[in-house]
């Protein structure tokens, strides 16, 4: 600090520890919520001395919730969702930098522009892709149509349909939101900063494109990829939209959906340490990666909005 | 932007950008085309056939008052969460970065919340603001003898979503604030305290101005945040109610498309969002990153 303020350093204390509460106190009074018996637990004001029900509480949302399978769910969305974003945006900003071909400035902004298409504003339409996947090449066939070309060529009756529905599988939670604008811009501004001499003299020393691509660029990249698996992996683990459309069966949902269902409505029992242990137990993996990964993560969030 | 020295290739670069480019026009192309499409279709409850009627949905929508008071809703509800996380953020982050020691810790302490999917933070806040089993409803009620109950009262309801919302972004905005206070120059803010300003007059004459970058961007970060990225919130704690009082943008595509099958209305909805996002988008990338820019 700059001078002595004992008094302005004191408010700043008391300040900081007040926020500090106030972003911490829905945590805490849920962590306590979720030690006590039912009884406790709906009395108001509910007891602020934790209860010894904390196990029997987990246990009992863990299997009410399904919550194994559920989070085994999310977990394989997520952990889909962030090598596969990762993986085609290291490449695509790859190709965008290091190529010069006719395509290139239309490829880029083509990628760009999906940034304006969050699943939010499409989703009738995306969820009709989903449930064909094929279909946007079947309605390409049929407006060509390449059927009565087919069977006039060959003589027989002809009818193409092509039909792979993505509803209810892995492929359907991760495929549609692995494609994506900002981790494509941000390998493409990391390249950039990669010095020339270094492309230079992989060339010189007859190294192919790809050769270079796993020998040097992606041994530079590794603290971005750090940075960026810990936001993405935040980011595909929290998905409430995309999985609420496309899963039907309870066996497929996620997690973060399916903790809807254990929350007391009106007619029920009170069971909020129920329900509470259950949003604990489910938000505990991505709390635990941020928490695990600080650095990473606030470089990954600072780089990749810039 | 590209290289000096590049690659000669023939087919290598297409075959690189290719799953990008296949599953952005499957994914996002076309279902955006589709979408503009059936805004200007209408078709039958089951949907066997349908019509050409021009700019029909949209005159619908428009005359709607529902719709009208759902873009009030929403923009109520996304400055008010803006700015409540915001002033937060900034608050806590000026706190943080005065309080030189222990800054890992506070950061830990603070920086968890972005991690819960907003869906649970509207969980964790219902319980507090529960009309009969709350304890900060408690609070309110006996403190400030209001009838409190966001089960029933509309503009509680607001409140609640508001708060649920704005919660989890604090983190995000201290994270950004704490990078953009670290990158003011110390020599400003003591060559500011040698000429005699207070603590609180440098924080508005220099700290500030120089953090407006910063804020711009949140601003709009935090705005697309509330827009989309709220309806888990939404969906867990209110549905929309009551009576339609929390029934934002998003979650009425949802409900009308989606439950309600009135798909004309719904893509009209959609097409209206993404002109929105559109207009956004350029502004941040036209004026935001222009206009307010100092160097340090």
């Amino acid at each position: 600090m700059v001078e002595k303020t004992p008094i302005l350093d004191t408010f700043t204390y008391i300040f900081l520890m007040v926020g500090i509460l106030i972003v911490g106190f829905p945590m805490i009074y849920s962590l306590i919520a979720a030690t006590l018996p039912l009884e406790e637990v709906s009395k108001v004001p509910m007891p602020l001395i934790p209860g010894d029900q904390f196990i029997t509480n987990m246990t009992e949302a863990w299997s009410r919730g399904n919550l194994g399978n559920q989070i085994f769910n999310s977990f394989v969305m997520a952990t889909g969702i962030t090598f596969g974003k990762i993986a085609i945006s290291i490449i695509g900003a790859f190709s965008i930098v290091y190529f010069d071909y006719r395509l290139r400035v239309v490829a880029f902004a083509s990628v760009f522009c999906t940034l304006m298409l969050p699943v939010e504003v499409r989703i009738m339409p995306t969820y009709e892709v989903a449930a064909n996947v094929l279909g946007p090449m079947q309605a390409t066939w049929d407006f060509l149509h390449l059927n009565g070309l087919v069977s006039w060529f060959t003589g027989n009756d002809f009818e193409l349909n092509l039909n792979w529905s993505l509803l209810d599988s892995y492929t359907g939670l991760i495929l549609p939101l692995v494609a994506s604008a900002t981790c494509t811009f941000l390998f493409r501004q990391f390249f950039l900063t990669v010095p020339e001499e270094l492309c230079e003299a992989a060339k010189m020393d007859g190294a192919s494109a790809m050769t270079f691509f796993r020998k040097i660029l992606l041994p530079l990249s590794t603290t971005n990829i750090a940075a960026l698996i810990v936001i993405e992996f935040v980011y595909g683990y929290n998905q409430y939209l995309w999985p609420l459309l496309i899963t039907t069966n309870p066996d497929m949902t996620t997690a973060v959906i399916g903790l809807q269902d254990l929350i007391p409505q009106a007619d029920d029992l009170p069971e909020w340490n129920v329900a509470l242990s259950a949003a604990l137990l489910v938000m505990l993996p991505p709390v635990m990666v941020v928490l695990s990964m600080q650095r990473w993560f606030v470089k990954g969030l600072i780089e990749k909005e810039k | 932007m590209i290289k000096r020295s590049t690659f000669k290739a023939s087919y290598l670069p297409y075959l690189l950008i290719l799953p990008q480019v296949i599953i952005t026009l499957t994914f996002f192309y076309w279902p955006a085309v589709q979408g503009l499409l059936q805004s200007f279709l209408l078709s039958d409850p089951f949907g066997r056939s349908s019509k050409f009627v021009w700019f029909y949905n949209y005159i619908e929508i428009f005359t709607d008052p529902l719709y009208l008071k759902s873009i009030l809703i929403t923009f109520t509800f996304s400055l008010a969460v803006a700015s409540v996380s915001i002033a937060f953020g900034l608050f806590i982050a000026t706190m943080a970065n005065r309080a030189l020691k222990a800054t890992a810790l506070v950061r830990t302490l603070l920086i968890w919340p972005y991690a819960v999917a907003p869906a649970i933070s509207g969980i964790l806040w219902l319980f507090l603001l529960h009309p009969s089993y709350g304890i900060v409803a408690l609070a309110i009620k006996s403190w400030f003898g209001v009838d409190w109950n966001p089960v029933l009262k509309g503009g509680d309801a607001m409140v609640m979503i508001t708060i649920a919302a704005a919660w989890k972004q604090i983190s995000y905005n201290f994270v950004f604030f704490m990078a953009g206070l670290q990158a003011v120059p110390k020599s400003l803010i003591e060559a500011a305290a040698i000429d005699g300003a207070s603590p609180l007059k440098r924080f508005w004459a220099i700290t500030f101005p120089l953090l407006s970058p910063t804020f711009f961007f949140l601003s709009v970060m935090n705005i697309i945040y509330s827009f989309f990225e709220t309806f888990g919130v939404i969906h867990t704690v209110t549905q929309g109610g009551p009576g339609g009082s929390t029934n934002i943008l998003v979650y009425k595509v949802y409900q009308d498309g989606f439950v309600g099958l009135n798909l004309g209305s719904s893509s009209a909805q959609s097409v209206v969002l993404m002109s929105l996002i559109v207009i956004i988008t350029v502004l941040q990338f036209k004026y935001v990153e222009k206009k307010v820019q100092y160097t340090g």
